[in-house]
């Protein structure tokens, strides 16, 4: 996810000290993993640089200076197209997964255990979305099918993998 | 709505627990191991092995034609596998006559299938309290304890409607009342919502796992799905005809 590009949207509704921007975006998104300061304003510095963002006011206060940032018109227009994009499909764990498949049969181990390891982690992680879902609104459900629709399609690939080991095995360990 | 077990008339084994079988998982509730069948010159099972502890659920995964729905059969008495032992409350399934056995699964089992359970020509009031009539509930109290399970499953306006005129949807929830109002000890339940889609689907799995947690009941749900599978405690995989319990849930 691009945090740029999130940061502008949150101050293309109002401009926002990088404080506010911090609770607002662990209030939106942070469910799983609150956003760290360091990364709010070292972000903001980066759009500033970029000329998407501009400093509307500073406020003095007792500690720091407190500056209030705002979003420009070319800010805008970057948010505007990137919403727009469709984003590329990741490649998730399948390379990784592929290359652990790939090395037990070229070692002799038994490959369908890297993949039943992987499945119960798989599963593991569903359990948790699914007892998630059940205890939460509709943001934390829409959230939690998303990542477990996307668990689902990993475990496909796993399945069919399974399906496909001894002819795999022929592939790259030929007689 | 607390749901209470019924009063029913049967054959079935008696309420105290009895000595563990050898062969047994210690303190499971039903037990399966060395399960081996054959279908001519077919192996459906060749070793396979399962056990669920009391108001457990078990999700039997794996590809078509692994040997799940098979491994089910044995477990629920529906099938006598070649050899093996199926052990429920510590009891061996395979010295039980035809008759102990189909009262056991009237009693104790529930069923819970993909589709073509209901009874067509019957409301579903009545289907759901058809397994009560069959263990010899007078009308009145199997009717009430049927319209208590619709209201439990979300359904209770599918009362006077028949099968055909139901959704899908609907019509599983129908089956989940119809599964449980015996209250049993066990629920079978064998790719329950392959016929929904996703919305249909976590609706009648959230129903089943809610009520079975108010019951008490353990489930053995034979699923090629994962996100069915989630709604579980655990998961065995059946591959070839034998058993493997990759990981543990809890």
């Amino acid at each position: 996810m691009s945090l740029g590009h999130t940061i502008l949207g949150l101050l293309e509704s109002h401009p926002r000290h990088g404080y506010d921007l911090k609770r607002a975006y662990d209030e939106q998104f942070g469910r799983t993993r609150s956003l760290a300061y360091g990364q709010v304003y070292s972000t903001l510095s980066r759009l500033l640089k970029s000329g998407l963002v501009e400093v509307e006011g500073v406020e003095p206060g007792g500690g720091p200076e407190r500056k209030r940032y705002a979003i420009t018109e070319a800010g805008v227009t970057d948010v505007a197209g990137w919403l727009a994009r469709a984003e590329s499909p990741e490649p998730y764990l399948q390379n990784t997964l592929y290359t652990k498949v790939v090395l037990a049969l070229l070692t002799g181990r038994p490959a369908y255990e890297v993949l039943d390891v992987q499945r119960a982690e798989h599963l593991r992680q569903m359990r948790e979305l699914t007892r998630r879902k059940a205890g939460g609104d509709l943001a934390d459900q829409l959230i939690c099918d998303h990542a477990l629709f996307h668990l689902e399609a990993d475990l496909r690939w796993l399945e069919l993998t399974g399906a496909r080991l001894d002819e795999l095995g022929r592939e790259v360990r030929p007689a | 709505m607390r749901i209470s077990p019924v009063e029913v008339i049967g054959s079935g084994p008696a309420a105290d627990p009895v000595a563990e079988h050898p062969l047994a998982h210690p303190g499971a509730l039903l037990s399966g191991a060395g399960l081996v069948k054959h279908y001519g010159p077919t192996t459906a099972l060749a070793g396979a092995g399962l056990w669920v502890m009391p108001g457990e659920l078990v999700a039997v995964m794996g590809p078509s034609g692994s040997g799940k729905s098979t491994l089910l059969h044995c477990l629920a008495g529906i099938v006598r596998p070649d050899e093996g032992v199926v052990t429920y409350r510590g009891q061996s399934l395979s010295d039980l006559t035809d008759r102990s056995l189909s009262a056991l699964r009237r009693t104790d089992f529930g069923f819970l299938f993909q589709f073509g359970q209901l009874v067509p020509e019957l409301s579903c009031l009545d289907n759901v309290a058809l397994p009560l009539r069959l263990n010899g509930v007078r009308r009145r109290a199997a009717e009430a304890k049927a319209r208590e399970w619709l209201e439990r499953l979300e359904v209770a306006d599918a009362a006077g409607k028949r099968p055909g005129e139901i959704s899908g949807g609907q019509g599983q929830r129908v089956a989940v009342a119809r599964a449980l109002v015996t209250g049993p000890r066990v629920v079978f339940a064998d790719e329950p919502t392959g016929a929904l889609d996703s919305l249909n689907g976590e609706r009648v799995l959230r129903l089943l796992r809610s009520a079975v947690e108010e019951t008490g009941a353990a489930v053995v749900l034979v699923t090629h799905e994962a996100r069915v599978a989630a709604y579980t405690d655990r998961e065995v995989v059946v591959r070839d005809g034998r058993t493997r319990e990759p990981g543990a849930a809890r």
